[in-house]
């Protein structure tokens, strides 16, 4: 049965997220368009109106969060919305909103030059994590152990790195037990939850961490929705460190991969997705209709 | 046909546009242009701003 609900699905590449999406939205019986932002065109002043909903799934996030202003100058729901995506695009805007919202987070210093950066480093202690303000899956993490390698990697970031590498975000190491946890958010539910783990200090599947579902606590699911309200809330992934008995919130994700973690946790987790899109939409015409 | 380095290359059944594939040939990845006739052009390398 239709409910005449017409979802724009903004893609680049179809991965396998999309395709699960794609098959659950028309599941729940939405009319899909798959929408490659590589061949879109927005005409600033002539609104597109043939979707009442945008899922917006690029793996650009310069150009999802682009097409995402313009939609929302528009007034086309999206999933997520503009400034969801703008805050987690950058770690430092993400970091910003967590501390001004009591969640507990890794230390974290800003700095603005190399010096400063490796001054930093060294107010924290050494190990300290150094991560990209804009990044994902990743790249450009580096662990320093130590000042010379600071005042070496500050260096270079400084000089190669162009504008956005110039400013320095200097993270407090956590020692975590070889695992991190991702929780799912959709709305106002966590839906599931995984550890990723690895061998390695880095442990982004997209660097070959393994999955395991992570069972949900309240301290959990508490942490979770604080993190994912701070930044406005929607379809979003919750990375978490276990520092000892505590739990910090490392970042928050809002085009969030899933691949891994549906056969662990057996959440239809682009089910609990295609409705929350669908209930977006119907939100948005109730809200029209008052 | 891979753009690349000529080798065939087969598509396995649910495929659609725009998915990627890697190449038997070379192993290049190849983002599918066309399904029914099977075409490709060269994936476009990471980018920085690329993920989550």
């Amino acid at each position: 049965v239709s409910s005449n609900i017409r979802v724009g699905l903004l893609h680049s590449r179809m991965r396998v997220e999309e395709k699960l999406l794609r098959d659950a939205l028309v599941a729940e019986g939405l009319e899909v368009e798959l929408v490659d932002d590589r061949e879109l065109t927005l005409t600033l002043g002539e609104p597109v109106r043939r979707w009442d909903v945008v899922l917006e799934r690029s793996v650009s996030q310069t150009r999802g969060l682009a097409v995402l202003r313009v939609l929302e100058s528009w007034g086309i729901p999206t999933v997520n919305p503009a400034p969801v995506v703008a805050a987690c695009a950058s770690k430092l805007e993400t970091s910003a909103l967590l501390e001004a919202a009591g969640v507990p987070t890794p230390t974290t210093i800003i700095a603005f030059s190399p010096e400063a950066a490796v001054n930093a480093a060294a107010e924290l202690g050494f190990p300290v994590v150094v991560k990209p303000v804009a990044g994902s899956w990743g790249r450009l993490l580096a662990r320093l152990n130590d000042r010379d390698a600071a005042e070496g990697l500050f260096e270079h970031k400084g000089t190669l790195g162009g504008p956005e590498h110039s400013v320095f975000y200097v993270q407090r190491h956590i020692d975590k037990p070889g695992r991190d946890i991702r929780a799912f958010v959709v709305g106002d539910e966590v839906i599931c939850a995984i550890y990723r783990e690895s061998d390695h200090w880095v442990t982004n599947t997209a660097r070959g961490a393994r999955t395991r579902n992570c069972p949900i606590d309240g301290t959990l699911r508490e942490m979770t929705l604080r993190a994912a309200a701070a930044v406005g809330g929607g379809v979003l992934a919750v990375d978490l460190l276990e520092d000892g008995d505590a739990l910090l919130v490392s970042e928050v994700n809002a085009t969030m991969e899933f691949r891994n973690s549906i056969d662990v946790t057996g959440v239809d987790i682009p089910g609990h997705v295609a409705r929350h899109v669908r209930d977006v939409a119907r939100g948005a015409r109730v809200a029209v209709a008052v | 046909m891979c753009p690349e380095c000529g080798a065939p290359v087969a598509l396995h059944a649910g495929v659609e546009r725009h998915e990627v594939v890697s190449c038997p040939g070379c192993n290049t990845e190849l983002e599918v242009m066309s399904v029914d006739p099977p075409s490709f052009y060269l994936a476009a390398l990471e980018e920085v701003d690329w993920g989550e």
